[in-house]
């Protein structure tokens, strides 16, 4: 049996505007040992799944467990089995980094004496030591959010929650907190991660689970879900928008299905069937037309194709604002260069 | 950086595990938290100890000497009506505070800890009860330099104080839960300003109540805080040969104040844990 289960699970907001269904009937299963990813919009569901998970909330109906004890009916032992990182990094400002740690510690009721020395030894392995004796107040969130998911460790928990861990940080320290997912997941811990960051639950999760408008509507790993989308394609950058429509009869010519074109208008794509050939074949027009182009290649589709076709909108925070697809296009390209200056 | 994790993986024993130990190690270990931000905050400290200095010299320097009080010195009546305002406002730190937590997501995280359920309201109101001890004290201070003198026994005056604190301790729950039930720390301040100053100052905190026009002064002599008023100036014998007005709760006062702490408490600690078991950050 997967180490967590749920099954069925609604829960109703009434709002201003109506009733809000933040999940809809959600079913998910994490085998043990494994990374799965809640990957989806703000809004769609994601920190409400992880907030009844970890007993913040009652579903409206559902059941759900973890290592076979039902969230519900016994939240205490449930909280025994789990630890919790946010993504508002739920430390204490005014305590030292050491004093965060110990303060969980006690709560988990290891006593003062090993809650002290569970501390230390999370503040060496988190390279914390900058943060060990000052108040929080004064650091980084990058720090912070270290702190935050060295408390969540406190008791070695089987199974860890990270909601949107590295929301808002900047590319380095997302890299670091990568790196160290990446360590607790190498010694076994079964981790549920929600992001909205294709590229977060590309690297770090086994499996994907997407949610949107709270029920899973896709599930499986990374390379499945892209199969989904289709196969390679080809993306040329022109040196001179004058060509673009030039570029579009040949992309059009050797490709399946509609041509993509950027928001500035000067990089278009199209899913090909036949791969390099495909490719080889779209330059030999171009070059026959006298087409100057800036560059081309092939990509394989990222999950950001896959989010959009399953969805019908991009996954990013701007998401909701772009409710016809014509706008997610164009919205994607810019995203995109942002996420190649993230790496 | 791969945090190597060598240390990660052990398990680690519950030591603490009669229900009755985790209730106290889970209180103490949050006051203790509590207690921390007060010591790291200056700005909290002297907002709590020079607010109570400047309200008696303003209002036994300033108006000490335009207001007469029958049977006794401004400055003996004044002194009760003071502390008990203190401590109402006090008590609302601890709904601020609450607030202030659950915005930024402390809440939530106590919340998936195998906590007790009242630990964290336990730790609040015990560590508010200690700030509101810290300015009682430091205003006695003051009053004693610009006059105020207990004029009744040593017991009767540590009942006094005891009195004055024990409503702070139970008002801080009533706050605490509204603190759990608004959108923003903000909220609180504001409203606790627009309804804990009529009252405080509709009262006979300041004046007597039978200088006020009929409607304000039929409500100042029901006004709870006009109890407490009355119950601490008889506790620390400042009432001299002043009359009681005839109603009921202000001829006993100290009965009427403790039945109002018992009711406070009876009510508002279930409530209070009972929201602090259903509350996360939105």
């Amino acid at each position: 049996m997967a180490i967590i289960e749920a099954s069925g699970l609604t829960k109703t907001y009434r709002a201003a505007t109506g009733p809000v269904h933040a999940l809809a009937g959600l079913d998910l299963s994490v085998p043990q040992g494994t990374v799965t990813a809640l990957l989806g919009p703000n809004g769609a569901g994601k920190t409400t799944t992880v907030k009844v998970l970890t007993t913040l909330i009652t579903p409206d109906s559902g059941t759900a467990t973890i290592d076979g004890v039902d969230v519900v009916a016994d939240p205490q032992a449930t909280r025994r089995n789990i630890g919790v990182s946010g993504q508002y990094a739920a430390v204490d400002e005014n305590l030292t980094g050491f004093e965060n740690l110990e303060m969980i510690g006690r709560l988990y009721h290891l006593g003062r004496r090993a809650a002290r020395e569970r501390a230390r030894e999370l503040i060496d392995v988190f390279d914390l030591s900058e943060a060990g004796d000052r108040p929080v107040k004064g650091f980084s969130g990058g720090m912070r959010r270290r702190i935050d998911l060295a408390g969540a460790l406190v008791t070695n928990p089987r199974v860890l929650f990270l909601d949107e861990p590295t929301t808002g940080l900047d590319p380095r320290s997302r890299l670091a907190l990568w790196g160290i997912i990446e360590g607790l997941v190498a010694d076994g811990t079964t981790v549920l991660l929600t992001t909205q960051y294709l590229e977060e639950a590309d690297r770090l999760a086994d499996d994907i689970a997407v949610i949107d408008d709270g029920a899973v509507i896709a599930e499986g790993t990374a390379d499945q879900l892209k199969a989904r989308v289709g196969g390679h394609r080809v993306v040329v950058t022109l040196a001179d928008e004058a060509d673009g429509d030039a570029v579009t009869t040949v992309l059009r010519r050797h490709g399946v299905g509609d041509v993509e074109t950027s928001g500035d208008g000067r990089t278009r794509s199209v899913a090909v069937e036949a791969g390099p050939s495909a490719l080889q074949r779209v330059l030999a027009d171009l070059g026959e037309a006298g087409i100057d182009l800036h560059d081309a290649g092939m990509r394989r589709p990222t999950l950001d194709d896959v989010f959009l076709r399953l969805t019908g909108h991009v996954a990013a925070e701007d998401a909701a604002a772009a409710d016809a697809t014509g706008t997610d296009r164009a919205e994607d390209a810019p995203r995109e260069q942002q996420r190649e200056t993230a790496r | 950086m791969t945090a190597g994790t060598t240390a990660l993986g052990r398990q680690l024993p519950v030591v603490v595990t009669s229900p009755v130990a985790v209730w106290f190690e889970d209180g103490w270990t949050v006051t203790k938290r509590n207690l921390v931000k007060i010591k790291r905050s200056p700005d909290m400290l002297v907002f709590a100890v020079l607010q109570p200095i400047m309200f008696v010299l303003l209002f036994s320097q300033v108006y000490g000497g335009a207001i007469r009080v029958r049977g006794t010195d401004y400055t003996q009546f004044l002194m009760a009506g003071i502390f008990a305002q203190t401590v109402v406002f006090g008590a609302t730190f601890s709904g601020s505070a609450m607030a202030q937590d659950l915005k930024e997501g402390l809440i939530d995280r106590f919340r998936t800890l195998p906590m007790s359920a009242s630990a964290v309201l336990i730790g609040r109101t015990n560590s508010d009860l200690v700030l509101n001890g810290i300015s009682m004290t430091i205003m006695m201070g003051t009053g004693l330099v610009v006059g105020w003198r207990v004029e009744s026994s040593p017991l009767e005056f540590l009942a006094g104080v005891a009195l004055l604190l024990l409503f702070s301790y139970a008002f801080s729950w009533v706050m605490a839960l509204l603190g759990m039930s608004v959108k923003t720390p903000e909220v609180i301040n504001n409203a606790s300003f627009m309804i804990l100053f009529p009252l405080t100052f509709i009262s006979n905190a300041f004046v007597p109540s039978e200088t006020l026009p009929l409607v304000l002064r039929v409500f100042a002599e029901w006004n709870p805080v006009s109890s407490l008023v009355q119950a601490a100036r008889e506790l620390f014998g400042n009432v001299g040969t002043a009359p009681v007005p005839d109603v009921w709760t202000m001829q006993h006062p100290v009965l009427t104040v403790l039945v109002g702490i018992a009711v406070m408490l009876a009510v508002f600690v279930p409530w209070a844990v009972a929201k602090y078991t259903r509350i996360s950050t939105k």
